[in-house]
């Protein structure tokens, strides 16, 4: 799960500050933003066994694809809503791409970058359970589906609420991550 | 090399360019449906000499903002040019400081941040140490030593526009433009940093152009009042040139005895005369009146 986050937020935040930078841009990839995200994750998984022939690499595909488009769509917001005023400060200032990448708009769009991630992580979670059931073999969801077979109620309620607490410890640690980053203005 | 150095614009035989200088500016937005452009000024011609300080004064939506951002470079003007120190004025520029109204600092940044990143803008080539003590330099300019770790959240209006000027005179620009930086400030607070800034422009000679809706404040800093009518169509109507001795003071401003002449000449203008140029204006080249109020008896 944690190789399929990081992969999703390695393509979504730079592509995401791309597409909120160029209006062009935007316009053009949003129709296939829009028909790809309501694509229930869950639906590439036969494709992905398909195409990668490996579950857990299939595993890591599906909780990519589920967790890149809030991450995605909230940072194009984010970038595309950066104040002007700081836009034209760093113009008068003569400041480089780079350094107005990093140290203007990427500070500006922080919150809304992270909230884009928190939302992310909630719906990974959420959808590693399932596919956990489906593919089998290892992880809570396995467990789950395990111990209906083995008729066990009791482990069945352990791990319902063991996953719903590390959902919620998931989620507090991004809440905190947000304020971080987050700016009083 | 036995012939001794002559000055340049002597050489080339034709006075010396006007430190800057604007030629026939023309702003204009296309209109729908085919009908005439909307003209929000044209023809303003002016020139700033170097260490003068200008404010431009003019009621809303004559497109004093407009010029300001056009010499800033943010803006492109539909017509006309300016040049600063003989190059024309293309786009943005470290040459050009800006003091925004909404004094737009990044509020993730302390006091010492919003400087510094100017500062390391400027010269990036400094190590931090330098870069250190400069924007250390600004801060105890405009009187905020102890406030530098604080970010702008935690400062009053006036505080933040304190750091807006510094970060503007941190770069050490060659001129410096203000939008109606004290617009949004109580007359108080607006006060105090008016007398700073008198302060910090003398000692440094540093060239202005700054818009005010505030005539008393016009009178204490500029040296020259450029007057706007109003838009569309505006003009750059009259310039006054400011007889008061450079050495007045916001405490002393009303006993000056040409004051009250000058007061009374720009309300005058911009309660009863700035509307009605754009048709003079039209009717050929227009040039703004030069008046000293005080020196000449107005018709008042």
């Amino acid at each position: 799960m944690v190789a399929g986050f990081a992969l999703a937020a390695l393509v979504a935040i730079p592509l995401g500050f791309v597409i909120g930078m160029s209006r062009v841009l935007y316009a053009a990839l949003d129709p296939f933003i829009q028909v790809l995200k309501p694509i229930s994750p869950l639906a590439w998984m036969p494709l992905a066994l398909f195409t990668l022939k490996d579950s857990s690499i299939s595993a890591i595909f599906v909780i990519f694809v589920c967790s890149i488009w809030p991450m995605l769509i909230n940072t194009a917001f984010g970038v595309a809503s950066v104040r002007r005023e700081w836009l034209d400060v760093s113009r008068t200032l003569e400041v480089g791409a780079l350094r107005k990448a990093f140290l203007v708009i990427l500070p500006a769009a922080a919150p809304t970058i992270m909230t884009g991630m928190r939302i992310s992580i909630g719906i990974a979670w959420l959808v590693i359970v399932a596919a956990e059931m489906l593919v089998g073999g290892t992880g809570i969801g396995y467990f789950v589906w395990n111990e209906w077979n083995n008729l066990s109620i009791t482990n069945i309620l352990t791990a319902i609420l063991l996953i719903g607490l590390v959902g919620m410890l998931l989620d507090l640690g991004f809440a905190r991550l947000q304020r971080l980053v987050t700016y009083r203005d | 090399m036995s012939e001794p150095q002559r000055n340049g614009t002597e050489h080339l035989g034709k006075p010396a360019r006007a430190f800057l200088q604007v030629e026939g500016l023309k702003k204009a937005f296309p209109a729908a449906g085919g009908k005439a452009d909307t003209v929000i000024f044209d023809d303003v011609n002016f020139e700033i000499d170097r260490g003068e300080f200008v404010c431009i004064i003019g009621h809303s939506g004559c497109g004093k903002t407009t010029i300001l951002n056009v010499l800033a470079g943010l803006e492109h003007a539909t017509s006309g040019h300016a040049f600063i120190d003989g190059r024309s004025i293309e786009g943005p520029s470290l040459d050009r400081g800006v003091v925004f109204q909404s004094h737009a600092l990044m509020p993730w940044m302390s006091v010492r941040g919003n400087i510094g990143f100017a500062v390391r803008s400027r010269y990036p080539e400094w190590s931090r140490a330098q870069v250190d003590v400069h924007v250390q330099r600004f801060i105890d300019m405009v009187h905020l030593s102890g406030s530098e770790s604080k970010k702008p959240a935690q400062l009053s209006c006036g505080m933040k526009q304190r750091v807006g000027i510094a970060r503007a005179f941190s770069i050490q620009p060659k001129m410096l433009l203000l939008d109606e930086p004290f617009g949004a400030l109580d007359a108080l607070t607006r006060g105090s940093i008016q007398d700073e800034l008198v302060g910090i422009v003398r000692e440094t000679r540093q060239t202005v152009f700054m818009i005010t809706h505030d005539v008393d404040e016009a009178i204490l800093l500029a040296d020259r009042i450029f007057l706007m009518s109003n838009g569309p169509g505006a003009v750059i109507a009259e310039i006054i040139e400011n007889p008061l001795p450079r050495t007045r003071t916001r405490a002393t401003l009303h006993r000056e005895s040409a004051y009250y002449a000058i007061r009374n000449h720009l309300i005058d203008f911009l309660v009863n005369r700035s509307s009605g140029y754009a048709a003079r204006a039209q009717a050929g080249k227009w040039t703004p009146l030069t008046v000293r109020p005080g020196d000449t008896p107005t018709t008042l």
